[in-house]
């Protein structure tokens, strides 16, 4: 049985992801422990760089949470963060980390047990996809170091 | 501004496979500009390139900088001490950077992360198209401002030709004919009597086919 225990960033809306969250904990909601949240004023704040900066520094899975579609508090950073994300996709592709380890979800901050279950299905989604290929690397490299 | 478009990362991977410190230039210029070689691309640039390689097995050092432009030896020469730690040089400048760096740092590699592509501007944000052809001798002032050399698929002089149909030109269905454009602009102006002249063959020596060009104005030599 594998023991892999994903690593996982969630860049997370103020507005919205950050206060379901909070929901969620309220509500006594279980959600898996591999889920590392940061906070952003809103999801727009997202660059390319911070991405692919999460993965080069570890991390297994990566996503952003925004406002549903229509009802950013900055009006368009979510769809904005959404192009980002679609982009970065296709760059951890060319990569050779996958772009399915990245996504963009959309939810309100009334929703907290879809908080718990966006975080659910992201780790199960990289349980499945396993470590990146980055932290694989690494970790053969380790061994590597022992074994000489 | 100019306008360049990132080269493919396997390409630039490719180049710099036997490196192992790598500086990524960007260009506070054109490029910036239009997105494709900033201070933001070069980060993004410079991340790709260490997951790339980490990814491999075998890691790479980079270091970033930005120069205010880098067709400017000033600020090229500015340069010197994080080139010198390096391997080899990535430039995310058009092609006018890439060969300044070179030409400045001639024991090193210089890189070119981008193609350079045209002259031009931004219609849209994220769409830039084509407007000059650095053709040597402007003519504008006859065609209302309305480039026939770059925006006519044949740069006809004496247009438009016989594939220009509901204003939209035989090469590509999305592109304005530029002398149905010409002539809205000409008659709008009440100046469309003006076309009735004949433009006489372009002298092309004072464009590419003369050899590279050079400008010199004596009066700010120093």
């Amino acid at each position: 049985m594998s023991t892999f225990e994903p690593r996982i960033i969630a860049f997370c809306c103020y507005y919205c992801a950050y206060s379901a969250a909070d929901l969620a904990g309220s509500m006594r909601l279980q959600y898996p422990a591999s889920i590392r949240m940061i906070e952003l004023p809103c999801s727009g704040k997202i660059e390319h760089n911070m991405l692919l900066t999460a993965f080069e520094e570890g991390a297994d899975g990566v996503y952003v949470a925004g406002c549903m579609e229509g009802d950013c508090h900055y009006l368009k950073g979510n769809i904005r963060a959404r192009k980002r994300v679609e982009y970065v996709k296709k760059l951890l592709d060319e990569l050779g980390i996958g772009g399915d380890r990245l996504e963009m979800f959309n939810l309100s901050s009334a929703m907290g047990p879809r908080f718990a279950e966006i975080a659910n299905e992201m780790t199960e989604r990289i349980r499945a996809l396993g470590p990146s290929p980055l932290n694989k690397a690494h970790s053969q490299t380790e061994k590597d170091g022992e074994d000489a | 501004m100019i306008v360049a478009e990132q080269k493919p990362l396997t390409e630039i991977a490719e180049n710099i496979k036997d490196a192992q410190k790598v500086l990524v230039v960007g260009c506070g210029g054109c490029v910036t500009v239009c997105l494709s070689g900033g201070q933001k691309e070069v980060d993004i640039l410079a991340t790709s390139l260490r997951i790339l390689r980490k990814k491999d097995g075998t890691p790479i050092d980079t270091a970033t900088e930005t120069l205010e432009r880098q067709c400017d030896k000033e600020y090229v020469d500015k340069l010197a001490e994080k080139v010198q730690a390096a391997d080899c040089v990535v430039s995310l400048a058009c092609g006018v950077g890439v060969q300044y760096l070179a030409e400045r740092y001639p024991d090193k590699v210089i890189i070119p992360a981008q193609n350079t592509k045209f002259i031009g501007g931004t219609t849209e944000h994220g769409i830039w198209e084509e407007r000059c052809a650095l053709c040597g001798e402007c003519i504008l002032a006859q065609t209302g401002g309305i480039c026939p050399i770059i925006r006519c698929s044949k740069s006809i002089l004496n247009g438009p030709c016989g594939g220009s149909q509901g204003g939209k030109c035989e090469v590509n269905p999305d592109t304005p004919c530029a002398w149905t454009l010409i002539y809205g602009q000409l008659k709008r102006q009440g100046r469309e009597a003006a076309l009735g002249e004949i433009f006489p063959v372009k002298d092309w020596s004072k464009a590419r086919d003369g050899g590279p060009r050079k400008y010199v104005r004596e009066d700010v030599l120093l």
